[in-house]
Order: C-alpha cells, then structure tokens, then sequence
C-alpha cells in the first residue's frame, strides 16, 4: 500500500514539475521563434512560433532599426558604475555601523532602517526637481547616483559584518593593523557571501530599472535598453519580429552571467531572505 | 559625568566620520532630504514651470474626492492581493518538491528561476503575442478546449487577471529560492520523529513544516507586498493602464500626476498616501506576525 502511495506521489510530483517547466519555458521559447520570423510571417500569424526559414538577420536589423548597441553600452556603464559604488560605500559605511563606534551611532541607522520602508517613488519626484535644478536631468550619472546610496546595501552588510567573530580583528589589533587594514583585509574577504549578494541584487535592479530612467533620461543616445524596449513597442506600427529579437538580445547578457555564476545568483538571493 | 573623549576615542572616531562620509552624503541627499522635501511638496502647488504656491491640505482634499486615486488603489490593492498570496502558495509548492532528492533538481531550479533574471518590461513585451485576441497562443488553447475566445487584455473583466498572472510567473522562482533556504534551516530530526509517530505527509506538512517556515513565510510576504505595491513597469507596457483604467495602478497614476499633468505637489501628496498604506500593512503583518509566526 505504501508504496503504492509513493509511486503514485513521485508520478503526480513529476507531472507538476514538467507541467511548471513548460508554462516558464514556452513564452520564452515562443519570442526566440518569433524573433526568427519576417515581418510578412508575423503579421499573418503571431500565434505559429515556428517561421518557415530562420531569419537571423533580424538580430542585426535590430541595429539598424534602433541604436540598440548604445543602449546596451548605457545599461552596461550604469549597472557597473552602481555595483561598484553600492559595494564600496555600502561596504565602508557598514563597517562603521557594526564596529566602530561614534557618538549618534544608534540614532543615524534607525535612519537608515526608517527609509528602508519609504517606496522609491517617494524620493522620485525630489530627485527629479532636485537633478533638474542641478543640470544633472538626460545624464547617465543621474541614474547612478539614484542606484548607488541605497539604505539597503548598508543594512543587509552591517547584519553580516556583526555576525564575524571580533577576536579576529582584535588579534589584527595586537599586530598593529589600523582601521583600512583590518576592513580590507578581514572583514571584505570574510564577507564575500554578503557582498556577492548585494552585487547580484543591485545588478538584476539597475540592469532591469525602468522608472527612474523613463523620468531622468529624455535624449535618444542615452537611453537604457529597457527603455528603448518600451518604446520600440510603442511605435505606431510594432514589428513584432525585431521587437522580439531585442527583447532577446536584451535578456542575453544577463542569461549569460546567470548561467555561469548560477551558483552564486541562487544563493546570493536565498542568503537576501535569511539575513534580510 | 560624561568624560571627554581620549586619544584612542577621538581617532574611532575619526575613522568612523571617514567610513561613513561617501554613503552618507549621498544617502542624506538622495533619500533621507527627499523624503522630507516629498512631505514639504504635497503642501504645495506646483507646475514646475512657475513658482510653487503654497496650498495648505487642498492636495489631501482633492486626493479624497478623486476618483482615479480610488480607482488606481483599488486596482493595486487587487493586484497585491491576488498577486502575493498565489505567488507564496505555487512557490512553497515547488520548494517542497524541490527540497527532496530529485533527478533535473538543479536544471528545474534554474528554469524556474529563468524569469526573475528578466525586466518586466521584456516580460511584458514577451508575453503580449502570447494574450493576442485572434492568434495567441492562450487563445489557441481556449479554443482547442472548446471554449470561446477570450479578449486577455482588451476587456475590463480580463485585463488586471492577464496582468496578474504575468506578475506571478515572474516572481515564483524569486519566492522558491527563499522558500528553499528557509527549508534547508529545517532539521531533519523533526520528520523523523513525526515518522515513528506514524505522522502522513499532510500531517508532517502541516504540523512541522508550515510553523517552521514561518519565519520565511512572513519576511517573503511583507517584501512581496511593498513590491507589489509599487506595481509600474509589466503595467506600464502589457496594458498602458487600459483599458479604460481597469489596470491603472497608483504608481503609474503618481507619474501621470507628475510628469504628463506637472503637478508636482499633488503626485508628492499621492506618493505620500502609497507610503502610508505601504507602511500600515506592514505594521498590521508584524503585529498579526507574533500569532502565527514561530520565533
């Protein structure tokens, strides 16, 4: 009987799982064959996935069509200059939370945490009037500056440092270490779980942000792929066929690291849920 | 009696001052200053163009009587609450499953989690020939099955249910990861000691499982709902808010009120009142939190 039982779990267990790969796996399929399908295929019939020929050349009219590759240069440029800059910042305030001691320490990360709560829209409209009186409106750096000083970054590291014995840095202390020393060459090298993932956070965020560039950034050439996505589809007559294929170049670079660092993107997010 | 600092206090001190000094200036200017200026704004007319003229509460009293704030809440009140709670169920599904010996473990996790890499605009945009009226795939099986064509994104019936479900194909392999952290803290002591007891697989679930996890449970579901409260982007392009506002939500409606209509003041009240409903579900689940869940 009991085993019974468990043939007929582990079959409905299977079933569950194909079925929940096919519903996350179509709709990708589906926009990798039609962005293989002339613009002729596609009017006719959106619904066939399947074009007669292969059409890979509208990979390449995605770049005649839309300056697609300055796109991809802005997202790049913005996604690297945050990450870097979250992680550095980020990492030095919170050392400073977690082991140094400051009169109104306590006071200024109850700061921090308040806004934790505060929706990003909230500052959005400030940061506009505040980039527009400053000549920084329709600049790249506006969209870093906005990614860079997250209250989140500084948390998430300040839980993590805490939890790193203090006897490691009082041994560095005995050995005449300063403060830069011991930051840089105990605390970040213990901390690479935590610092892998506010990199890979804060990566799937600017690379993915749509809203803060849809207000900041107005000229064509400084436009992030997310943004020139949504206008594409937003053209009077949409093809289909080349919006699909920059669609897919656009999820490309991502799908790439993701494949690779699979590991650490996974754990990067489950350690979010833990120390969060 | 408070001592004046020594030598070793005052160079703490200093290094502190140091570490701190680029995160915070940029945190004070671009987060903490525009929160208050946020609170400063709503109390004034603003079109931008001229000078701000102070209005008193006349941006709170229009806000009260305006329906589209009420509609765009409510359709944002929906999505969140359909939203959350089939994304935690289906993800806690795939979790349990996931946490057993599996053959293609690690090939359906990294499937699953596929969409999470993706923006929401490229989902939108992904999943727009799928809801097509006369050709899409959706409707392919609608009728293969029988059924009657459906207008997925055309009808105000439709449109906020087509959206959530985009939403929550999205966001499933986000919550399965957490899901799956959150079980892997569990010992595995407890299941053995329920099997001695004779204990079914609901029992264990039920019994061991669903309070143990509850930790998890809880921090995934107050992320989930400030997230989706400020629903803007998959909106923005599967729908454009249509039709007819059935899926404009608040965030989408706080942009419209600042940067089509100009009203600086008025969208500041409304990114307000979206903080206020963001912050009091929040207090409301910590406080349902100390019932059910485990410390």
């Amino acid at each position: 009987m009991r085993d019974q039982y468990r043939i007929t779990g582990a079959l409905a267990v299977g079933l569950a799982i194909v079925l929940v790969s096919a519903v996350i796996l179509v709709p990708l399929a589906w926009a990798g064959g039609l962005s293989l399908k002339s613009y002729a295929e596609v009017i006719k019939d959106v619904s066939n996935p399947f074009p007669k020929v292969p059409r890979f050349q509208n990979y390449a009219d995605v770049f005649k069509a839309i300056p697609f590759f300055s796109y991809f240069l802005n997202t790049v440029y913005i996604a690297a200059a945050c990450c870097a800059g979250t992680l550095l910042t980020s990492s030095m305030a919170a050392y400073a939370f977690a082991r140094l001691k400051f009169p109104g320490r306590d006071a200024l990360f109850l700061v921090y945490l308040a806004t934790l709560m505060v929706p990003r829209q909230v500052t959005l409209i400030p940061n506009f009037i505040l980039f527009r009186m400053t000549g920084l409106i329709d600049t790249r750096l506006s969209l870093v500056l906005t990614g860079v000083f997250t209250a989140y970054g500084t948390f998430l590291l300040r839980q993590f440092f805490l939890g790193i014995p203090k006897e490691l840095e009082e041994a560095a202390i005995v050995d005449g270490y300063g403060y830069s020393r011991r930051f840089a060459s105990i605390i970040l090298p213990l901390a690479k779980p935590a610092l892998t993932t506010l990199f890979i956070i804060t990566l799937l965020a600017i690379w993915n942000e749509y809203l803060y560039a849809l207000v900041f950034i107005n000229s064509d050439r400084l436009r992030t792929l997310t943004l020139g996505l949504a206008i594409m589809r937003g053209d009077f007559d949409v093809q289909w066929n080349l919006v699909m294929a920059a669609t897919v170049l656009a999820i490309l670079p991502l799908l790439a690291v993701y494949v690779f660092l699979q590991r650490f993107f996974i754990e990067g997010i489950a350690l979010s849920g833990i120390k969060g | 009696m408070r001592l004046p600092p020594t030598r070793t206090q005052k160079k703490e001190r200093f290094a502190a001052f140091v570490f701190l000094l680029p995160n915070l200036l940029g945190f004070l200017l671009l987060t903490a200053f525009p929160v208050v200026a946020s609170f400063g704004l709503s109390f004034f007319d603003w079109k931008l163009l001229d000078r701000p003229s102070f209005a008193g509460l006349a941006n709170f009293r229009e806000l009260l009587s305006d329906s589209l704030f009420w509609k765009s809440t409510l359709n944002t009140a929906v999505f969140v609450f359909a939203k959350v709670p089939l994304t935690i169920v289906i993800a806690l599904f795939l979790a349990l499953v996931l946490n057993r010996k599996l053959i293609g473990r690690n090939l359906f996790r990294t499937i699953v989690f596929l969409p999470v890499i993706c923006s929401a605009v490229s989902v939108a945009l992904i999943w727009q020939p799928l809801f097509d009226q006369s050709s899409g795939l959706l409707n392919a099986i609608v009728r293969y099955f029988g059924g009657k064509a459906v207008p997925w994104l055309s009808s105000t019936k439709w449109a906020m249910a087509s959206v959530i479900g985009v939403a929550v194909w999205k966001e499933i392999g986000y919550a399965m990861v957490i899901f799956l952290a959150g079980l892997q803290g569990i010992s595995r002591t407890y299941y053995e000691a329920a099997e001695v007891d004779g204990a079914n697989v609901l029992q264990e679930f039920l019994h061991i499982t669903v309070p143990l996890i509850s930790p998890t449970t809880f921090f995934v579901l107050v992320t989930s709902v400030i997230a989706a409260f400020q629903v803007f982007d998959l909106t923005t392009v599967l729908t454009q808010g249509g039709p007819g506002n059935a899926t404009n939500t608040l965030v989408m409606y706080i942009f419209q009120s600042a940067f089509r209509n100009f009203r600086m003041g008025y969208a500041s009240a409304l990114s307000l009142a979206l903080f206020l409903i963001v912050l009091a579900l929040t207090l409301a689940q910590n406080r349902s939190s100390k019932g059910w869940v485990q410390e």
